[in-house]
């Protein structure tokens, strides 16, 4: 009765919530150091497009890193899935929207290759995802012999470069350097969440719990809506809303939703924190552990499928050192490294945080080999500090 | 034996928050055994990481005074260094080592080549032997820890300790994990040690042993001393113990229960389980027994006796292969395919290894509460959120946890209050049979006794209450009925004043003689053939 669901958050989330404030600070950082280009309305859209492949690799590694362990196919399965794609279309000429499909397919049939071994076989994730690694980017050159197959169908490429046109604009006639849907999509999305807000407060009221007041619902809902205007402004005075940008959004949303308001989010969470006491609770063990890695190869075949997109190329290489961009996005947005603890927002915040320090980075002119150096710093200090400061309130 | 040897003045520990230990003043004697109870969180292991240096000078106040000296320990091999050791509640073995390589492990006997340290493995393994001597434990040096039982590990704790050079030996519960028999000898080895000029101390919930072997006993509640009992001097009893402890008189360890006992609810039927790794080794031999609605029935026996395994293969086969027999619930015949099944049939099971296999530590109590039954605030698998935290309220309340709330972490509440999350749980499924595997380990007076009340709630109910113990009294206090297990087997039924101590232990001791004979005779049979 005494507590809400309001302490929850600001107790578990203290570090997600120190990452959004140091990527606050970062991009007012770079915003500066580049006089302004940083916030310039192309900018903010390449920071989207440059990073959508990874807020969805981050999105689908959150699940295998709540329950402990990563996955390291995740790779090799974006390049051999961008391999796929690259052959049916430009070798054997196939319609882009049943390249997708088969696409989404094969990362699926892939995942259950994976899931057996870890589900069935028992077999440690570490271990099997290794051998996944290997064997799909094998599979990848196999596939492509050694060739890059460019360029890829202007339909294809679409989903990573292309954006959501003006049609509200258009409809009305309204001349302006604006993209109105982006503005309309953004008023609209703040709404839903304030609606959302205060329905949640409103149930709570009915059963007699505490709630915060209408103003600080109000003043949250505000500072969120702030930072959602902001960069729909940017985008809507560039082209308007990126496809990718809807993409990550669904997924982000979705995911979100399964692991906080859902059993099977629930259970995901209850087998990171203590495997044995979650079988006894009756929880199908081998089955989250299915799911989770079935899952990360769904999410990979999007990935590659956004990543080839934007290359607009198949390539053998594609794909090389995705899977650790996305643990450190996880870990960079909170999730414990024994599993357990995590969320989607802190991915995206993670995922988010290394994207601006390579945008801004470059934008200073920094060469990409100091860049690694910087980057590795990050989630070195970031961790590091999250860990000694929960030593100091532990002892 | 007049002589001080150990003091701690005034001893202050305040974590955030909290003040764990409240100016807390602590004598022990040269050459005693000084026990040091108290309910679980009034600071008894806090005290004692304070002296191991575990909590480093200067993050508490107060002084330490040993030997004569006051002492600044900054870390544990400060105070080993003056001959202070400690052994953990949780045994600090590694499985995978050899006894000796763990009792040299940070204390081995090396030479300096150039800037490494070579062991010396043959000076360890005869000095290895020595120790195990001491503490009367024939067993190889080379033998891997994970081989041998827990009893003995204990030996090995101990006999590391001596290799340290022990004087004052710090013991946290060391027979909480023991059967009757193996804690008999470990604390004869306790008081052998005494004679060797070996001071102890003993963290023990256990208050028989602590009246039977310790020359002074200190009370802690609450983060402060209430007082230290002589032997000899003061008159020991439980019952003053206990009032210390709680700080109220417990007239009856147990409550009482006027028992309704209606039709058999639950019945087992020749029920037979394998080991799951070794080929053959029946672990349950032909099995049946019955519980009937509104009664309480015990599982008695030794360590390894075959309890949590039986109760865990009926629990929706988690544990074992090959089961076979016949589960009969309400009249009618049923069949739990795995865990999920048997908890949605009504059969709820609590393990004993409460932080291993139990709570989800880093999770709250409110999720740790709900997770075996979460249909039951779902609608279509999405949990309706509200109703959780007014289910979590609701069991807090009942059950008395004490909490900050229903958001604080299990893995910081006290083992009672860890009991009580785990017994919500159980109770949340709506089971018709729960089966508690030692729910009073490890945990206070005052937490047992309510644990003990809200058992009998549940079988005024109707429910069907399996209760799995090693400790006898309890089984004694609390019992309708008991079964007594022996080597995978039921070898008796006690039904009220037939079950005692001795009953129940004169039984087994028959038995495990008939069964080493007759294995003698089959062995003898097998050459003749």
């Amino acid at each position: 009765m005494e507590q809400t669901a309001k302490v929850t958050k600001t107790k578990i989330n203290f570090r997600q919530y120190g990452m959004i404030i140091a990527l606050v600070i970062l991009a007012l950082f770079f915003f500066v150091t580049t006089n302004g280009r940083f916030g310039k309305p192309m900018n903010v859209y390449n920071i989207i497009m440059q990073n959508g492949y990874v807020l969805v690799l981050a999105i689908g590694m959150l699940l295998p890193i709540l329950t402990g362990s990563i996955d390291l196919s995740v790779g090799s399965v974006v390049a051999v899935v961008s391999a796929f794609a690259g052959v049916m279309m430009y070798n054997w000429g196939m319609p882009v929207w049943i390249t997708i499909i088969i696409c989404i397919i094969s990362g699926i049939i892939i995942g259950l290759w994976q899931g057996f071994w870890i589900a069935m076989v028992n077999m440690p994730p570490f271990i099997a995802t290794l051998g996944g690694m290997l064997i799909f980017r094998g599979l990848t050159l196999v596939i492509l012999q050694g060739k890059t197959l460019a360029p890829l169908p202007s339909s294809y490429v679409q989903i990573s470069s292309g954006y959501v046109k003006d049609y509200i604009g258009n409809l009305f006639g309204i001349k302006s350097s604006l993209n109105i849907t982006t503005i309309v999509v953004a008023i609209i999305f703040c709404i839903l969440i304030l609606i959302g807000q205060l329905n949640s407060r409103k149930q709570k009221l009915k059963y007699g719990f505490e709630v915060s007041s209408v103003g600080s619902v109000f003043l949250k809902t505000a500072i969120i809506s702030a930072a959602i205007l902001l960069v729909f402004w940017r985008l809507a005075l560039y082209k308007g809303i990126p496809y990718v940008l809807l993409i990550v959004g669904v997924l982000a949303l979705f995911y979100n939703f399964i692991l906080t308001k859902t059993t099977l989010g629930r259970h995901i969470y209850a087998v990171g924190g203590n495997a044995k006491a979650a079988e006894l609770s009756g929880i199908d063990i081998r089955r989250v552990k299915y799911i989770i890695y079935i899952n990360m190869a769904f999410m990979s075949a999007v990935a590659g499928i956004v990543f080839s997109a934007r290359l607009n190329s198949a390539s053998p290489l594609a794909g090389q050192g995705f899977e650790m961009d996305a643990i450190a996005a996880c870990y960079l947005g909170g999730a414990s490294a024994s599993g357990g603890i995590g969320t989607i927002t802190g991915a995206l915040v993670g995922g988010l945080i290394m994207g601006i320090l390579n945008n801004g980075m470059s934008l200073m002119g920094i060469s990409s080999d100091v860049q690694q150096i910087v980057k590795g710093l990050v989630v070195i200090f970031a961790v590091a500090f999250d860990i000694l400061s929960k030593n100091k309130s532990s002892r | 034996m007049e002589k001080i040897l150990l003091e701690m003045q005034s001893i202050t520990k305040e974590f955030p928050g909290v003040r764990a230990l409240d100016n807390v003043t602590f004598q022990v004697r040269e050459g005693e055994i000084h026990a040091l109870v108290g309910e679980n969180g009034a600071g008894k292991s806090t005290l004692m990481n304070v002296l191991s240096g575990w909590y480093p000078h200067g993050s508490y106040e107060g002084k330490i005074i040993y030997d004569g000296n006051e002492c600044k320990f900054f870390n544990l091999k400060d105070s080993e260094k003056v001959g202070i050791v400690i052994i953990h509640q949780e045994l600090g073995l590694i499985p995978y080592l050899s006894i000796a390589e763990n009792m040299f492990l940070g204390n081995e006997t090396a030479h300096k080549v150039g800037p490494l340290e070579v062991i010396d493995w043959n000076e360890c393994h005869n000095k290895a032997i020595m120790m195990l001597n001491r503490v009367g434990l024939d067993e190889n040096p080379e033998t891997l820890v994970k081989d041998i039982g827990v009893g003995k590990q204990q030996m090995v704790e101990i006999a590391r300790a001596l290799a340290k050079n022990v004087r004052l030996l710090i013991m946290d519960e060391p027979t909480a994990s023991l059967n009757d028999a193996d804690s008999q000898r470990l604390l004869q080895m306790v008081q052998g040690m005494k004679e060797h000029g070996i001071t102890c101390i003993i963290i023990s919930h256990k208050l028989n042993e602590v009246e039977e072997i310790a020359d002074a006993i200190t009370v802690i509640r609450d983060g402060a001393t209430i007082e230290t009992l002589y032997k000899g001097i003061d008159e020991i009893t439980q019952s003053r113990i206990i009032k210390d402890m709680v700080g109220r008189e417990m007239t009856d360890q147990y409550p009482k229960r006027v028992p309704k006992i209606g039709q058999i609810g639950f019945e087992v039927r020749d029920w037979n389980v394998y080991h799951p790794l070794y080929e053959g080794r029946k672990v349950i031999d032909n099995v049946s027994f019955n519980v009937r609605k509104g009664e309480i029935v015990g599982f008695a026996g030794l360590m390894g006796s075959g309890r949590t395994e039986l109760a865990m293969s009926i629990f929706g086969k988690a544990y074992g292969k090959d089961i076979s027999g016949k589960i009969i619930k309400d009249g009618k015949e049923v069949e739990f395919r795995n865990i999920a099944d048997a908890i949605n049939q009504g059969v709820m099971y609590l393990t004993e290894d409460r932080k291993g296999a139990g709570l989800n530590l880093i999770d709250d109590i409110r999720h740790n509460i709900t997770i075996a039954n979460l249909q039951a605030i779902s609608d279509r698998s999405v949990i309706n959120e509200n109703e959780e935290i007014k289910v979590a309220n609701e069991y807090r309340k009942r059950l008395n946890i004490r909490s900050t709330g229903i958001l604080q972490p299990t893995g910081t509440l006290s083992g009672g209050n860890q009991q009580k999350v785990m017994l919500s749980r159980g109770l949340f499924s709506d089971p018709d049979v729960l089966i508690l595997d030692e729910p009073t380990r490890g945990i206070d007076v005052g937490s047992k006794y309510e644990i003990y009340t809200f058992m009998n709630q549940l079988v005024e109910e109707g429910k069907c209450l399996i209760f799995i113990s090693s400790e006898m009294p309890e089984l004694l206090g609390m019992c309708d009925r008991v079964y007594v297990l022996n080597e995978g087997r039921i070898i008796s039924e006690l039904k009220g004043s037939e079950i005692t101590q001795e009953r129940i232990m004169d039984d087994i001791l028959t038995d495990t003689r008939k069964r080493a004979k007759n294995g003698a005779n089959s062995k003898s049979n097998e050459n003749e053939n």
